[in-house]
């Protein structure tokens, strides 16, 4: 199967690291991975500001570099899902179903696609689950808190195949953590604090790495904790679960 | 155009294709014994049940409960005459110094703890809400399972006033502290008449 | 109300009282914690909020042909019906009922309509006294101020707070803070009020078009009480509260208290059908905004709404911000989708103020699309021109530059390249997310020249 690397922009600019795993994690189980050259952005921070009827050119880029693949996967619930829902093209919506119907968050990909069992990876540390609200009540990634619904963690089916992690639990297991996009600038008082008080659950249930599905809610987080120059660290998933035996 | 007539014509006009209404009748599962679930569930939000066997009791400890001096309204017909008979003369304020008012409930609700009584129940419609304490009976083989239940047994039945009532009247807007006992009746004692 | 400031400034002030934003956000997380509680004791819950979902789907798809029966049902139960196109009209109406009856003081009962239509304002002006005798919108009335959240109006006044207030306007001694005696105070104060007043004004939880009855919920008795004791009652309802028939209570009287305040009801679920013997009843039934509404598909989800709070509950931004933030008679999720809807421009702050996280979505008893129609709302507004000129022209220049495989890369290596070099041209107070945060680390290498130098040739 044709497998395709969605990287978001602000991995490429700012956290390859987190791409550079997601690819060799996809290698790993033996898939043959491209990343299409011409790929940028999604077009969800222009989206989510009020201007969807500026993302015709990026939507369009994004439709050439994907056509034609089997499968699409993005180490990013909230990029995964704005293409899931928005990705459109008047003069060839066949197209923009066609991959709208094939893009994949990693993590679902792993359990859902490739039904991964075993990982060799280990990872000796706490670590506490941020569950992004796009990838949890958009893509449905694990039960959300609000529903009265069996549970079930698609992230967490495969963080347990980690060696040596230790899920730490919190106080509040699904509540956003403020980044939000522009809503991180626009907003900043009510985004930081959202910010401190995840950081907070997770450092009062001894967290030494946060990790998530998306680097965008870390990113935010990791600011706040630098400038609290607090020991705990994010990580993606990505690179928990590509981490090796050491 | 009237204010009606414009508003008809814009609703008319705006509204979307008819959808069509669901089927209500969502199973659920049983509450197993529901006077225990309805005895657990009243006195987990501040009612006080007794269960007697007699109307006789229900005055005993009515009497028990409340000193002489407390002024007793009932409206039952055929519980003990001793109380203060209600006069349907009376204008609704003068039931203002009320200290207990006893009324005849229809029926209970397991699920929530709730009693249905209508204006004949009532005697006076303010009285259920302008007494101190409130006290209400009911058979415990009325007592019904879900809302649902309750909706089907009241039916298309015709009353002026109809009230879900449970628990005595509380609130929780002075930094979200339960205090029971608002406007309405400071406490709720519901006699539960167990047939044999 | 400081309806000259945005949702983010007044949030920002919000937030300078690091102690009290964590009081007001554990308090409505608490609540939350509540519902679910509630909610998970009720295996069936989800089946009763889509069951809910599609009466009230259907409601809307046919609300002129119900309005229409519940007027001529409720006519012949005795009540008089009364139309108002919107609130001007409204208060006019209840105006008129009060003069009528030569009444010049009144008690009302918690009615989030009677709020947006500035009814207490309009009144006041005209010389009625009007007495809120819910205990949080009477304790916000004295402060004259509007509460802050739909179901818990005083949720943002601390109980020492409270007690200084009483003991300036009712005057009980300075420093009782205990909640069942500030409680205690106020029945007593009411009492009185309840008792002289001859015209008592309720809001409307549900009507029923087959039976011509509403539904008024309280855990108070406040509005029963009111009602009982007056010659006149009239009744204030958007058009949007019907429902078809009395056995739809069975579904929604199960959803509202739960998810409201978790409790399984309210101590009071009355259903006036027909006026006390001597007494007149009215109903008040108001447009002002919603038939239009109602034409479209983007927002009509909106008049499902049967004003439970169970979103603001959720909402972290409105946990973190307090009611008051939103300048608007309803404030939280549900507030920020109807708002725009009334004043597009002194409200296009307000769907902004949300990650659209969904959780508001997920917790609303009817299935409001809320975190959808916060989206629609920005695409809205943006079209109509409510954005500020920095916003557009930096969206507009990433849009140019995302679009173009070409300059993004060269973009992206001369941001990065910046932010190594120069770091204080960002690092600074200018910049908000300086605020409170570093920035991230620019990278060397993006991905894409990584992968090129690493992986294309291989």
């Amino acid at each position: 199967m044709k497998v395709g690397l969605f990287i978001p922009c602000y991995i490429d600019q700012l956290y390859p690291q987190v791409a550079i795993a997601t690819l060799e994690l996809l290698e790993k189980q033996g898939l043959k991975v491209s990343y299409p050259l011409n790929q940028t952005c999604c077009g969800q921070p222009m989206a989510n500001s009020g201007f969807e009827h500026l993302t015709h050119d990026c939507n369009k880029n994004f439709i050439q570099n994907f056509d034609g693949l089997d499968y699409i996967v993005c180490p990013s619930g909230s990029c995964t899902l704005h293409v899931k829902e928005h990705l459109h093209d008047k003069s060839d919506e066949t197209k923009a179903e066609k991959i709208r119907n094939r893009v994949f968050e990693l993590v679902e990909f792993l359990t859902d696609v490739v039904g991964v069992k075993n990982l060799d990876a280990s990872f000796p540390h706490k670590v506490g689950l941020h569950q992004s609200c796009h990838g949890l009540r958009g893509l449905h990634l694990a039960q959300m808190s609000e529903l009265v619904a069996a549970p079930y963690s698609k992230p967490e089916q495969l963080l347990k195949m980690v060696k040596g992690l230790e899920l730490i639990s919190l106080d509040r297991k699904d509540e956003c953590c403020g980044f939000g996009g522009i809503f991180s600038v626009f907003e900043e008082a009510v985004s930081a604090k959202m910010g401190q008080d995840r950081i907070a659950d997770h450092i009062k249930h001894e967290a030494e790495y946060m990790t998530g599905v998306d680097m965008s809610c870390l990113m935010h987080m990791e600011g706040i904790l630098k400038r609290q120059k607090s020991d705990l660290k994010v990580i993606h998933i990505a690179e928990i679960l590509n981490s090796n035996l050491t | 155009m009237g204010s009606r007539e414009a508003i008809l014509a814009a609703l008319k006009k705006n509204q979307p294709a008819l959808q069509p209404l669901p089927d209500i009748s969502i199973a659920s599962s049983n509450s197993g014994d529901l006077k225990a679930k309805f005895i657990q569930t009243l006195t987990s939000i501040g009612g006080k049940v007794i269960e007697v066997s007699e109307p006789d009791e229900i005055a005993s400890h009515i009497s028990k409960e409340f000193n002489s001096s407390a002024r007793i309204v009932n409206t039952v017909e055929d519980l003990h005459p001793k109380f203060e008979a209600f006069n349907p003369k009376s204008d609704s304020h003068d039931f203002k110094n009320v200290t207990l008012a006893i009324l005849k409930g229809v029926f209970g609700v397991a699920e929530n703890g709730a009693i249905w009584i209508t204006d004949s129940n009532m005697g006076d419609q303010a009285l259920p809400y302008i007494c101190e304490h409130l006290a209400l009976i009911i058979k415990s083989d009325s007592i019904l399972d879900k809302l649902r239940d309750a909706y089907d047994k009241i039916g298309n039945a015709d009353y002026r006033l109809g009230t879900f009532l449970a628990g005595p009247s509380k609130t929780a807007d002075i930094e979200q502290s339960l205090v029971l006992g608002a406007h309405g009746p400071k406490s709720l004692l519901v006699f539960l008449i167990n047939q044999k | 109300m400081n309806t000259n400031k945005t949702h983010s400034e007044l949030a920002e002030q919000f937030n300078r009282d690091t102690k009290r934003v964590d009081w007001h956000d554990e308090t409505l997380w608490f609540v939350r914690v509540k519902r679910d509680r509630a909610a998970n004791q009720i295996p069936e819950w989800e089946q009763l909020r889509e069951a809910a979902s599609q009466i009230k789907n259907n409601v809307l798809s046919n609300l002129h042909d119900y309005l229409l029966e519940f007027e001529r049902q409720a006519l012949l139960n005795g009540i008089h019906v009364h139309w108002a196109t919107d609130a001007k009209e409204h208060n006019e109406i209840v105006h008129s009922i009060i003069q009528q009856h030569g009444i010049n003081h009144i008690v009302k009962s918690k009615s989030m309509l009677t709020e947006e239509c500035g009814l207490n304002e309009y009144l006041h002006d005209q010389g009625i006294e009007v007495i809120d005798t819910d205990l949080g919108e009477r304790i916000v009335q004295l402060a004259n101020e509007p509460p802050s959240h739909i179901v818990l109006p005083c949720i943002h006044w601390k109980k020492e707070e409270i007690s200084e207030l009483f003991h300036q306007h009712l005057g009980t001694p300075k420093g009782n803070a205990d909640p069942k005696f500030l409680t205690d105070a106020a029945r007593a104060h009411l009492r009185e009020h309840f008792l002289t007043s001859r015209l008592a004004i309720t809001g409307v939880n549900f009507a029923i078009a087959e039976t011509g009855e509403f539904v008024v919920c309280t855990n108070e008795g406040n509005a029963d009480l009111g009602v009982q004791l007056a010659d006149v009652h009239i009744a204030c309802m958007g058009i949007e509260k019907i429902i078809p028939q009395r056995k739809h209570l069975g579904v929604f009287l199960r959803l509202l208290a739960r998810s409201a305040t978790g409790q399984p009801i309210t101590t009071y679920s009355s259903h006036f059908k027909k006026p006390r013997a001597g007494q007149e009843m009215h109903i008040v039934l108001v447009d002002n905004g919603r038939s239009k509404r109602l034409a479209s598909d983007d927002f009509r989800n909106a008049l499902k709404c049967i004003r439970c709070g169970a979103c603001f509950n959720t909402c972290p931004v409105y946990r973190r911000s307090g009611g008051h933030s939103y300048h608007t008679a309803v404030a939280g999720p549900i507030g920020s989708i109807l708002a725009p809807g009334f004043d597009m421009e002194k409200n296009a702050d307000l769907p902004f103020a949300s990650t659209l996280c969904g959780s508001c979505s997920h917790v609303c008893p009817v299935k409001i699309d809320i975190h959808q129609q916060l989206f629609n709302w920005r695409q809205v507004l943006v079209k109509n021109g409510h954005v500020n000129t920095t916003k557009k022209i930096g969206i507009g220049a990433a849009s140019f530059i995302l679009s173009r495989p070409w300059l993004y890369k060269i973009s992206g290596s001369l941001v990065r390249l910046f932010m190594r070099a120069v770091p204080s041209l960002i690092n600074n107070r200018l910049n908000p997310w300086y605020t409170h945060r570093e920035m991230p680390k620019a990278a060397p290498k993006s991905f894409n020249s990584w992968y090129q130098t690493n992986r294309k040739n291989g």
